[in-house]
């Protein structure tokens, strides 16, 4: 095969030809599937992560509010089917529970991590199928990851910072300053300082708004600069004016979610959903996931290359290791058939031994039955003596008695005989 | 605040203020910008091969299609034209790019194909051509280290050039439709369509969609991968009108005032782009305007998938060495396969 024109060289179209409908195309195709969107909540209990979640997609998630009474982390998951227009999105919560109650936290992260993994593992688990549906998977794993911090006003908890550490290359950070309206905006300020001069002395990679699409950049890159979003949610709704508003009253004033001098919250929106859902999704895949993949697959013992750089496919490694696999399961199953006929060999000695037993027994018996035997025909035997004995007596005493009684018959007899003369 | 921010940007982004300001908007919809504004960016790959006889207009075509010299006689102007003494396979790619949206299109030429005394086989080094970029994308994707966007020069699409003999299929046809249906996605087009009338043409039309059922041979856009009712109908009508014929020219001429692509005879003059004398305009609104994202799914989720199956399915079969047929679908030794 020939391969000409390899750094393709560009020509000018002399018409319309009309592949400037391929966005489009591609769009359609989209909306046909609907989208799927995963965002983690990880934060103390009580900072708001609920009631953020309503505030964003404007809708009432939970039934009931979440027990917060197991032990250790839990992580819960809620899966949801908004639309709006022509949009179907399959959107999925995913909320810490626990997190932060704990007396001692230094797990705390553990759950969280397994969790994310667990996702990644099971997208791997489908790619790595022979006959598998990729276009149709529904996609689990997390998009983005809204870290909320405690509005201490003064920096970020060891927690935070050791969680934020533990996640930064597996998922993408937000952080948010939870239940903002309990702080001034000029400790606000200063908070915020402090909280990114802290990520950034820990070396924690959050997430950035993408500049390099000029399309974007602007707006993405001011946003950049303000995080972490101080945000205050709520679904409850107070008249301003001639207007009905989500707000939290207080009797010194009302605090509007939607009002960008009260709170981030609309930033939030903006960069989550309408600026950059889709390069977070991106994100997701080829960098957090291609990243874990990798780390699984070199784990696993599969590599790209061997030592002496013959390039080793990733067949015919899975070749290797399969056979390697058969050779560990036929040897599993030549210890068990070991195990087996020992066990057998065993069990036989028990019942030869148990039945030696039985017969030994048996003889015992027997033996036992035969003198019984013989004791009672000794009896037997005494007592026929004695029964012929007293047969004897009794047939002696009965002829005496009856020559007796012949003799005294006949004395009768002979009496009444000398009457009669 | 976050307006003033958005009023500086040429393209809109987000929704009217009006809108994202009503109560109860969330934007979901705007993802659909957002993958516009990726793709946009991204840009897109196209690969579309010729396959016929010397001689039926395949280059002349493709440049009609896409408006330009993308096919590879176009490029080697100089080069004598020899018609080779086996099939080659021949590929050139051009960056061509129509209201910001930016397309590699790679024309995949097939010189040789049908032209020798004894064509027996001709399919077989196509097929492995095919096969032999499944085989580049696969080991790319099971790579540990593996690239952001993996490199596409999947074949999309396949464009068998039927001589307009107005009868039949030939043998040769209908053996490399048999044969390469089975792994890509093939776009038969009578070639030449203007020696034909009207009359002639609807009769080869339907002779030949006969042979294809005859032959079970199942062509873009294939049954079985209509998703939906609407997707059916559509296509439907598409099936109905294959194979398309078409007339290519590259040459302008002035017709009732207006300047239109087409061939000029003594005649008249075919346009090109005019339905009532080919359906030049069908196959490219076919294969550009509406279907190209899906033919490139098909390729993607279905000939892909299969290849993928097949190949990792392959190491698990024959153990013990006995001759197999190797997933790029030409067997160990010189006898005509069967399907796999």
């Amino acid at each position: 095969m020939v391969e000409e024109g390899e750094g393709a060289r560009g020509v000018p179209l002399s018409g319309h030809v009309g592949f400037d409908s391929m966005p489009d195309q591609l769009v359609n195709k989209s909306v046909n599937h609907g989208f799927c969107f995963n965002i983690l909540c990880v934060g103390e209990t009580g900072l708001g992560k609920s009631t953020l979640m309503d505030t964003l997609f404007n809708t009432k998630f939970e039934g009931e509010p979440t027990q917060h009474n197991q032990p250790g982390v839990q992580l819960k998951s809620n899966t949801y089917e908004l639309q709006e227009s022509n949009v179907r999105l399959k959107l999925t919560v995913v909320n810490t529970v626990g997190f932060g109650d704990q007396i001692n936290k230094e797990d705390s992260y553990k759950s969280i991590v397994e969790f994310i993994d667990t996702q990644f593992e099971a997208y791997l688990q489908e790619e790595l199928k022979i006959k598998r549906t990729l276009h149709s998977y529904h996609d689990t794993r997390i998009h983005a990851c809204l870290y909320f911090i405690a509005p201490t006003g003064h920096s970020l908890k060891s927690l935070d910072l050791v969680t934020m550490k533990k996640l930064d290359s597996k998922v993408n950070i937000i952080p948010i300053i939870a239940k903002s309206d309990a702080i001034s905006k000029s400790e606000l300020t200063k908070f915020k300082i402090k909280i990114t001069s802290e990520l950034v002395s820990n070396g924690v990679q959050i997430y950035q708004f993408p500049t390099d699409d000029e399309t974007v950049a602007e707006i993405n890159s001011t946003m950049n600069g303000h995080l972490p979003f101080a945000v205050v949610g709520s679904t409850e709704e107070v008249k301003i004016g001639n207007k009905m508003v989500r707000a939290r009253q207080y009797p010194w004033g009302t605090v509007q979610v939607e009002n960008e001098n009260h709170c981030d919250f609309v930033k939030l929106r903006e960069m989550l959903i309408r600026v950059n859902m889709e390069d977070l999704r991106e994100q997701t895949h080829t960098r957090h996931y291609e990243l874990y993949r990798r780390c699984k697959l070199e784990e696993m013992g599969f590599k790209d290359t061997d030592p002496d750089s013959k390039p080793f496919s990733l067949q015919e490694t899975y070749e290797a290791k399969r056979n390697e696999f058969m050779g560990e399961l036929q040897k599993k199953e030549e210890e068990m058939r070991q195990m087996f006929v020992q066990r057998v060999k065993e069990k036989e000695a028990e019942l030869k031994e148990a039945e030696k037993e039985l017969h030994e027994k048996f003889d015992r018996l027997k033996k036992l039955h035969q003198d019984e035997k013989k004791k009672l025909e000794d009896k037997k035997k005494s007592l026929d003596d004695e029964l012929n004995g007293f047969k004897q007596k009794k047939t002696a005493a009965e002829l005496l008695q009856a020559q007796t009684q012949q003799a005294g018959s006949s004395a009768t007899l002979k009496k009444d005989k000398e009457r009669k003369k | 605040d976050i307006w003033s921010l958005y009023r500086n940007i040429p393209t809109p982004v987000a929704r009217n203020e009006k809108a994202s300001s009503e109560l109860g908007y969330v934007g979901i919809d705007a993802i659909l910008e957002q993958m516009r504004r990726k793709a946009m960016k991204q840009g897109f790959e196209f690969n579309i091969m010729v396959v016929g006889q010397s001689g039926l207009g395949k280059s002349t075509l493709m440049n009609t299609l896409f408006k330009s010299k993308v096919s590879r006689r176009s490029v080697k102007t100089t080069e004598e034209e020899r018609i080779p003494k086996t099939i080659e396979i021949k590929s050139i790619s051009h960056d061509i790019e129509e209201k910001g949206v930016r397309m590699k299109l790679t024309v995949i030429d097939t010189p040789g194909f049908g032209d020798q005394i004894n064509n027996e086989n001709c399919w077989q080094p196509i097929m492995k051509f095919i096969n032999a970029q499944y085989e580049q994308y696969l080991q790319e994707e099971i790579n540990i280290d593996r690239k952001k966007k993996i490199p596409d020069s999947r074949v999309h699409c396949c464009i068998y050039f039927i001589p307009p003999t107005g009868h039949c299929l030939r043998p040769i046809d209908i053996e490399f439709m048999r044969h390469l249906s089975k792994v890509v996605n093939i776009v038969p087009v009578i070639a030449k369509a203007d020696t034909l009338t009207l009359e002639e043409r609807d009769f080869f039309k339907q002779k030949v969609r006969e042979d294809l059922r005859a032959n079970e041979i199942d062509i873009y856009p294939q049954k079985e991968f209509d998703e939906d009712a609407e997707d059916r109908m559509i296509n439907e009508k598409i099936r109905e009108m294959i194979p398309f014929a078409v007339v290519g020219s590259d040459q302008e001429y002035q017709v009732n005032g207006k300047r239109l692509l087409g061939r000029k005879t003594r005649w008249g003059t075919v346009e090109v782009e005019n339905t009532t004398h080919c359906e030049f305009a069908y196959l490219r609104d076919l294969l550009i305007r509406t279907h190209m994202q899906n033919i490139k799914d098909i390729t993607s989720s279905i000939h892909y998938e299969m290849y993928r199956v097949r190949r990792l399915n392959e190491n698990n079969m024959h153990p013990n060495g006995q001759p197999t047929i190797h997933a790029n679908g030409v067997p160990e030794h010189e006898v005509l396969s069967n399907e796999m």
